[in-house]
């Protein structure tokens, strides 16, 4: 079970939250001009990244906010969790006793 | 002859929990280990939502007698009104008598918001006594322990499988669990089992 933090609710259990897919997926600027590879490109095609992954969450029983999360996708531990308006939050470098 | 009948709205309307009310009353458990289930049906609850930050922020609070929440978990009271934060920008009010929704809406005052009258939307519960927070810890994942939540604290979160309200009243512990109107039959239910153990001694 994952201990996740919401930004405004703090830490919660996994099962207060719903799973959104991939986070800073940017809708196309110029939608008309796509052709149907890269709309399917756009619709369907995610990243699937061994290690740090930004995910979107929800917390659906709580302030029922969408926020992002950084989660290792290889030992599952929450890295990181931040609202929809700021960036990405850099890692700090591997270091310890990776 | 037909006999007479009132048919006042509030005459008419029945509590969802209106058929639990004999078994949450014979549930009871009394001494130690007490914990008491009843339904307090008909709080009036006004949906809130606007800019925190904004003027109408402030006058709706003056309205209300007292500042809104500004963080999760906190409650602010102001004689019968209750203010419980949902979100940044959303809260529960909660009034017994009813909160005259027409005032907080002339509060807003056309500024970007919502003022809703959501009293259908949930009911009530009241679990009170010494045992009530083992009771609820059976399936409550959040830290109940004194430390951590107290009286005037209020989160949304699951009890048992029942996403709800869970606003504690009083160091008794008193809990007030505002499940969805449908979801209250099962939530009852499940409370009445959970207390049942405690009808009996200790099991070391």
């Amino acid at each position: 079970m994952l201990l996740i933090t919401c930004p405004w609710c703090g830490p919660r259990d996994e099962a207060e939250y719903h799973y959104g897919g991939q986070a800073h997926v940017p809708y196309p600027e110029r939608p008309a001009d796509l052709d149907d590879e890269q709309w399917a490109a756009y619709v369907f095609y995610r990243d699937n990244p061994k290690g740090p992954f930004a995910e979107r969450w929800m917390h659906s029983t709580g302030c029922r906010r969408w926020f992002n999360v950084l989660r290792d996708t290889v030992s599952y531990e929450v890295l990181a969790s931040y609202r929809l308006d700021a960036p990405r939050p850099e890692l700090p470098q591997a270091g310890g006793n990776r | 002859m037909a006999e007479p009948t009132d048919t006042s709205p509030v005459a008419l309307r029945t509590s969802p929990l209106a058929h639990l009310a004999d078994r949450m009353r014979t549930a009871a458990v009394t001494g130690a280990r007490g914990v008491t289930l009843a339904e307090r049906p008909f709080l009036t609850m006004v949906n809130l939502r606007l800019d925190p930050a904004s003027e109408a922020a402030d006058r709706v609070a003056k309205t209300l007698g007292a500042p809104l929440p500004r963080e999760c978990g906190h409650t602010t009271a102001s004689g019968p009104h209750t203010a419980v934060w949902l979100g940044p920008d959303e809260w529960l009010v909660l009034s017994e008598p009813p909160i005259d929704t027409a005032e907080l809406r002339q509060a807003l005052a056309g500024d970007p918001g919502s003022v809703v009258d959501v009293s259908a939307n949930r009911t009530t519960l009241e679990l009170s006594g010494p045992a009530a927070r083992q009771v609820l810890e059976k399936g409550c994942r959040l830290d109940l322990h004194p430390r951590a939540f107290g009286p005037g604290r209020a989160l949304s979160t699951t009890v048992g499988p029942v996403p709800a309200l869970l606003w504690q009243l009083d160091d008794a512990p008193t809990y007030r669990l505002l499940p969805r109107s449908s979801f209250a039959d099962y939530l009852a239910r499940w409370l009445i089992d959970a207390m049942s153990e405690y009808r009996g001694p200790e099991v070391p």
